[in-house]
């Protein structure tokens, strides 16, 4: 229909509309080429002034061309579409710059020494982040035995269990929990350590309390979501053969939502294995490698780089460790980021 | 929610009734943590607020030198605001309404990447790559709109100074901002958009119509959340930002506010006596303010879901 309607039209090509002129569908993406060519010619070929030069240029030229053959209110919609893919590029720009500083700085500092040596004795050259990557693993991993089965069975309570004003309140102030600031979450592990042990305590498990303030919430809130999607179907199919209540949320609701709930978790490790300002707060820094969590000092990734950055020593050879560490702990949140994904790609049930 | 209309509870065995405890027991113990977090920053923080003279770099009350942390973290904070509400606002549009769907759930990975990065990585990266290559902006910004009391300057040539500061918490709050703006811009009924299509609306027209009077709750939420995260992000700010107890106005200056999260960073390590209660008190101010804009938010929301029922 739209072919014969068209070859009723006056010469063609510009034309699409029988009630109104329309550029040709090329037309966004020609000009835009053309403004890129005027923007490198005018900034000298820079990249990053071509783009923002070239893209002014487009958001003038296209409306004042959009305005003269269609109509204001097509040169408005043209231009808020390029007002907002270029808002999308311009979240890209810091990502990629990151993730390129990141990459270009630590690379070359990646060594077998750097993973196998702890920083003791070390002064200038040499050294690595053995301690601190074995603190990061165990404090992380001390915080995770806390937070998932205190998250997993408030989100059972939550889902399975909760009537009334009780789990209302406590979605609630879940809720508010995932914005307590960081630092807030050490000082408060500081608070708790200080009454027992005294003042200037630095102790690892306070650190893996902090870091489960952080990421209980996290969890309960991902449980919640997966446990809300088991279909009631298999619950009533459990209790009509007689199952108690228990063993159907443990028998049939968690491993339906095992997928979803493993997602949940690995991505909440990935939040709170980055978190320095808690661990600055109450693990310290220290340059060899500790593995007791009830006594002294514990370097982790987060703080190892913060530390190697501000004081990089005589020689300054720290700022290359501090983007050694800094590209290690990357690695470990991209990955951990890939892995959740990956759970939730093989296993969601929708796909089986 | 779920609808469950179970007139008839299969009988209460003793598993069960050790299992429900359980997972009550946890549910509170988690009103408790909240509850010991602020319980455990009074009892310690006390002796800060009423500290003398000597534990407050010279200041003559707690108040006195809070006063300028507090200014400091919550300029920051709009600052961060101001920048990345629109961009975000941009972004979730982009994701929900123009990109293609195959490739849409990708883009909206991808933004979500940004806030896996950890916030020290922010910090060295604000320093090493962003506050250089802000030097020629907030110059050219000090030369063309220096008679506005933000860009007075004179420009910091290290570039560490309040602008790069917001610029740097715009970024880390953006994927908060646009994760939540993009599941409300996704849930405007698709009655009321085709409505506007077939009336003949542009598609800018048909999102003014309908997708922002219904999301605009969602977005003023999502821009609260953003704040609150803004407000207690710490080591990106202590490493970006040269900050010192001053209240002013000028973004571009060596002369900063300070922030008090950043604040007790940089001071805690060293601090000892009632030093620490005083930063432990800051940390309870700072509480006390997320709380706030936190609790308000979550209300926006849960209002909102409230209404959202219905269609």
């Amino acid at each position: 229909m739209a072919s014969t309607l068209e070859t009723q039209q006056p010469p063609a090509g510009a034309a699409r509309s029988i009630h109104q002129r329309t550029l040709p569908r090329y037309a966004p993406a020609a000009v835009f080429g053309g403004c890129l060519v005027i923007g490198a010619v005018l900034t000298g070929f820079g990249l990053i002034g071509t783009v923002v030069l070239g893209t002014v240029i487009y958001l003038v030229v296209i409306y004042v061309l959009s305005r003269t053959v269609e109509s204001s209110r097509k040169a408005a919609d043209r231009v808020v579409t390029g007002l907002v893919t270029s808002a999308f590029v311009i979240a890209l720009v810091p990502l990629v710059s990151v993730i390129y500083t990141v990459f270009s700085r630590g690379l070359p500092v990646l060594s077998a020494t750097f993973f196998t040596s702890s920083m003791r004795n070390v002064v200038g050259e040499g050294g690595g982040v053995f301690h601190a990557i074995w603190g990061t693993v165990y404090i992380t991993g001390m915080a995770l035995v806390i937070s998932v089965p205190i998250g997993i069975l408030t989100a059972i309570y939550l889902v399975e269990y909760g009537r009334g004003w009780l789990p209302r309140q406590i979605r609630f102030l879940v809720d508010v929990m995932t914005g307590i600031p960081s630092i807030v979450a050490g000082l408060f592990a500081y608070a708790l350590f200080v009454l027992i042990f005294g003042p200037g305590i630095r102790i690892g498990i306070g650190g893996a309390i902090a870091l489960s303030v952080l990421m209980i919430p996290v969890v309960v809130r991902s449980t919640e979501e997966m446990l809300k999607l088991v279909p009631n179907e298999l619950r009533e199919a459990a209790y009509a053969l007689g199952v108690p209540k228990w063993r159907t949320i443990v028998k049939v609701v968690l491993p339906t939502a095992l997928a979803g709930i493993a997602t949940g978790v690995t991505l909440s490790i990935a939040r709170v294995i980055g978190e320095t300002a808690p661990l600055l707060i109450i693990l310290g820094i220290t340059d060899s490698a500790n593995f007791d969590p009830f006594s002294g000092r514990i370097a982790t990734l987060p703080v190892f780089t913060y530390y190697e950055y501000i004081q990089p020593g005589v020689d300054g050879s720290g700022e290359g460790r501090a983007f050694g560490g800094a590209l290690v702990l990357v690695l470990i949140v991209l990955v951990l980021n890939a892995v959740a994904r990956l759970i939730s790609y093989l296993f969601s049930p929708t796909k089986a | 929610m779920a609808t469950r209309t179970r007139s008839e509870h299969p009988p209460v065995r003793r598993g069960d009734r050790i299992f429900s405890a359980t997972a009550l027991g946890a549910g509170i113990l988690i009103l408790l943590i909240l509850a010991g977090v602020a319980i455990f920053l009074l009892v310690q923080g006390v002796p800060g607020i009423t500290a003398g003279r000597g534990s407050l770099s010279g200041r003559d009350s707690f108040w006195a030198y809070v006063g300028p942390f507090a200014f400091g973290t919550v300029y920051a904070s709009i600052i961060a605001l101001v920048v990345a509400v629109p961009i975000a606002v941009g972004i979730a549009l982009f994701i929900s309404h123009y990109a293609p769907r195959r490739v849409a759930l990708a883009l909206g990975y991808i933004v979500d990447l940004l806030a896996a990065v950890p916030s020290v990585v922010f910090g060295v990266w604000g320093i090493t790559v962003l506050s250089p290559a802000l030097v020629p902006i907030m110059q050219w910004l000090e030369d063309n709109a220096g008679f506005l009391p933000f860009f007075e300057g004179p420009t910091l040539t290290s570039g560490r100074n309040m602008f790069t500061a917001g610029l740097v918490l715009a970024v880390m709050i953006l994927p908060i901002i646009t994760a939540i703006c993009r599941e409300v811009f996704l849930q405007t009924p698709r009655l009321h958009e085709e409505a506007a299509l077939a009336l003949g609306a542009t598609r800018w027209e048909m999102i003014r119509m309908t997708v922002f009077p219904y999301g605009r709750s969602g977005i003023v939420s999502a821009s609260m959340l953003g704040l609150g995260r803004a407000l207690g992000e710490t080591l990106a700010v202590a490493l970006v930002l040269s900050g010192s107890a001053i209240y002013t106005f000028n973004t571009l200056a060596a002369e900063n506010s300070g922030t008090i999260a950043a604040n007790i960073a940089l001071q805690f390590p060293e601090a000892s006596g009632t030093a620490v209660n005083v930063l432990i008190a800051t940390g309870l101010i700072l509480f006390v303010i997320t709380f706030a804009v936190n609790y308000t938010a979550r209300k926006i929301v849960d209002r909102r879901s409230e209404f959202s029922g219905a269609n």
